[in-house]
């Protein structure tokens, strides 16, 4: 089954290699992932969509919560949340056709973020089955190339954020420097 | 001021704080700043012979003391030679610091001479891992290493430093607190879960207590044996967990599992509730895990979340330090007593006297011939000299499983194996570490014919250091598990077990300058032994012993753990 999870982590190389190797290790296909920057830029915010065998999605978050790396991840599958993709289509199109992709594009509340001679780029958001069918109707138009965000999600009763504070190395303190 | 050091130096410095006295390595390229320093340092470094006997040296030590195991490596092919004995203590949660060098950062990525990607290779070998990019975060990646691999749930952690951080020059910054936010574990455990379960083993007819290698991390036997004294209640302690109870105490049954004891394995299947501490329900304890302990209640204490109910469902999870936990549930047991403990006093009698039952009708016993040295014949020789206070580090195979079964450990950290990852190879380096870290005591090297092989160079490392390790090899010329199971399983169709061309032992010890002896005959075997332990020095003892003996009972692969073969076909011995 594919299971949303929400991670946030430490904004250090190896992070995002740590985390995909939980699923990697376990033979779990990731489906979709995304990582960017929180208000904090120690910190990111990672989505992940991933091909888990049901009866392993709560180890799964276990194991990713163990990492040093990972501040709190959470499993969004069946939580209150918002899911969204974004998409972006270059559409080739003949002349005569210009308007109508347009006008289709509207009704997905999609719009036109480039325009040449050629065709359009446009861009929608939204949640995975709309994007499907934006992108179906779209690609009756001509040769389309698609790029997809893949799942970006926000909770909607957010997690007390539970972290480690310092630990305190007091046998560190008493030593005297020795290596002289 | 403090005095400018280089990066290496500083290393030396971090060490000396974290009171490491000993650590293991082998240098190379990237390390020469390192071990330039080590020239002027206190700290002592024994040279081993493979960088893989390093890190099992490391965790010799770790093992028998319960402190931080530290090995070093090269770059490059240094640090690959890491990683079995890096997954190896990952298995068991051994605390290791494993230091290697690696290219100057410059080189990083361009393919130089002995360049490899250590720091994504040991991802999932470690615990954590880290690349130190420059002096400045040096002292705090080490102590935080150490923080890691000791805390929590033990582990190894790998530090890697490329060269030009070794040469830099800079000032130590004492770092007196580690900050890691995302490292968060619970040592206390929930106190109403505590209470819960205190009730719940007063209200069982039949409780067990499956005790594991947590037990020994967490340095909670004495807690662990006043509990199981005060509930009165029978236990079993796993491979891991082996010594967590005193072999020789009454509420102590034996090994369950794959080749534990009937009364063990007989124990779990009955039981109404197992008090599971710091065990993880591994595949060659639980047997076929839908019929591992099918009436009981499950407590589970571990001090890893990503345990508890990961292969059967726990009804009281508790996540905690088993140390603060067991006492804490002992506690409750002695507030709840009075009103609880009458209630179901005749069914624990009826308990303990079907455990005592199981436990006179298959009992385990060594066997012996007049003709052959029978490898359970030598275990018991061993557990004779040993009394249940010497260090007895094995190596993987039937060997192992006969020292589990037929040898006594009175304390916990004197039975030193491989137990998750069953790495050969690892018990003469492992006793090593553990000589090392304890000088006084008795060790032996248990090995097969086909590990001992695999770590023969080390003999280079005991003779150096004159230490008096007792090797004992339990020779029966076959990779003798491997044969055990090619005969059950496999039709007695033997492939590539037989390991012909033996050294002899006597040339082989005499070649690295100390005494090596053969012994074949029953009769002379008690005498053998007592001369090598007498013997100032290292030994090593070949002895001989029968080609075909398996170990039994044995628990088929896929088996519940109630169905095991007690014994083989045809009995053997006199």
């Amino acid at each position: 089954m594919l299971q949303l999870i929400s991670l946030l982590v430490e904004n250090k190389p190896g992070a995002l290699m740590r985390v995909t190797g939980v699923l990697a290790a376990r033979g779990y296909n990731i489906e979709s992932l995304t990582v960017a920057r929180t208000l904090d830029p120690e910190l990111s915010r990672m989505s992940i969509t991933v091909d888990v065998e049901p009866s392993q999605c709560a180890q799964v978050i276990k194991q990713i919560n163990k990492l040093i790396n990972v501040l709190q991840a959470t499993d969004l599958t069946e939580a209150p949340a918002v899911r969204r993709e974004l998409v972006l289509v270059r559409v080739r199109s003949a002349k005569e056709d210009r308007t109508t992709i347009l006008k289709e594009a509207d009704i997905f509340g999609a719009r036109a973020v480039e325009s040449s001679v050629d065709g359009f780029a446009l861009e929608a958001t939204g949640d995975s089955e709309k994007m499907d069918a934006f992108i179906r109707v779209i690609e009756r138009y001509g040769d389309i190339e698609v790029t997809r965000s893949g799942m970006v999600a926000v909770s909607m009763e957010p997690k007390k954020l539970k972290l480690a504070p310092p630990v305190r190395k007091e046998y560190l303190e008493a030593q005297e420097v020795t290596t002289e | 001021m403090a005095r400018l050091m280089t990066g290496a130096e500083i290393v030396l410095e971090c060490l000396i704080r974290e009171k490491v006295d000993t650590f293991f390595g082998y240098p190379g390229g990237v390390t020469l700043p390192l071990y330039d320093a080590l020239y002027d340092s206190k700290i002592r470094h024994i040279l081993v012979k493979h960088e893989q006997n390093a890190c099992f040296a490391a965790q010799g030590y770790a093992r028998a003391t319960g402190k931080v195991g530290v090995c070093c490596a090269t770059s490059g092919p240094g640090a690959t030679n890491l990683i079995t004995a890096l997954v190896d203590a990952l298995m068991d949660s051994i605390p290791v610091v494993a230091i290697t060098g690696q290219v100057s950062t410059k080189l990083i990525g361009s393919d130089a001479f002995q360049e490899a990607d250590t720091f994504g290779i040991t991802r999932p070998c470690t615990k954590h891992n880290y690349m130190v990019k420059n002096l400045a975060e040096l002292p705090r990646i080490i102590h935080e290493a150490f923080h890691i691999a000791s805390s929590g749930r033990p582990g190894p952690v790998l530090v890697d430093i490329p060269k030009d951080v070794f040469q830099a020059q800079g000032h130590y910054t004492p770092v007196t607190s580690v900050h890691l936010p995302g490292y968060k574990f619970s040592m206390d455990g929930h106190a109403g879960q505590i209470r819960r379960a205190a009730q719940m083993v007063w209200e069982a007819e039949r409780p067990m207590v499956y005790a594991g290698g947590g037990i020994l991390h967490s340095e909670a036997s004495k807690e662990l044996r006043e509990f199981v004294e005060f509930a009165d209640i029978p236990s079993v302690c796993t491979l891991m967990g082996l010594g967590a109870m005193p072999s020789e105490h009454p509420n102590y049954i034996s090994m369950p599992g794959m080749h534990g004891s009937y009364a063990a394995n007989m124990a779990l299947t009955e039981s109404d509730l197992l008090i599971c501490l710091g065990v993880r329900f591994d595949d060659r304890v639980t047997g076929r895990l839908a019929a591992f302990a099918p009436h009981a209640r499950i407590i589970h204490v571990d001090i890893d979340p990503a345990e508890i109910s990961k292969n059967r469902v726990a009804d009281i999870p508790i996540v905690g330090d088993a140390k603060r936990v067991i006492e804490k549930i002992t506690e409750n047991l002695k507030e709840l007593a009075p009103e609880m403990r009458a209630k179901n006093s005749s069914a624990r009698k009826a308990w303990w006297k079907q455990v005592r039952d199981w436990k006179a009708e298959h009992p385990l016993v060594p066997e012996f011939s007049t003709e052959e040295i029978k490898p359970q014949h030598l275990m018991a020789e061993i557990d004779r000299i040993s009394g249940g206070n010497a260090i007895v580090s094995s190596d993987v195979g039937q060997h192992q499983m006969w020292c589990a079964q037929l040898i006594r450990f009175n304390e916990p950290r004197l039975w030193i194996n491989s137990g998750g990852l069953g790495s050969m190879g690892f018990g003469l380096p492992a006793a090593i570490g553990a000589q090392f870290a304890q000088p006084d005591k008795l060790v032996f090297a248990v090995c097969g014919d086909g590990g001992f092989q695999m770590s023969i160079p080390e003999l280079g490392t005991i003779a150096n250091n004159n230490l008096p390790v007792k090797i004992v090899i339990m020779n029966n010329g076959y990779l003798g598990m491997v044969r055990q199971w090619q005969e059950l399983f496999y039709k007695n169709r033997l492939s590539s077990v037989l390991l012909e061309g033996f050294p002899d032992p006597e040339k082989l010890a005499g070649a690295y300058g100390f005494t090596g002896k053969t012994v074949t005959k029953p009769s002379e075997l008690r005498a053998a032994l007592q001369a090598a332990v007498d013997h100032p020095g290292p030994y090593l003892l070949n002895v001989m012993v029968t080609q075909f003996e398996n170990v039994y009972p044995m628990v088929p692969a896929g088996g519940a753990i109630n169905e095991m073969v007690l014994a083989p076909p045809t009995p053997v011995g006199v």
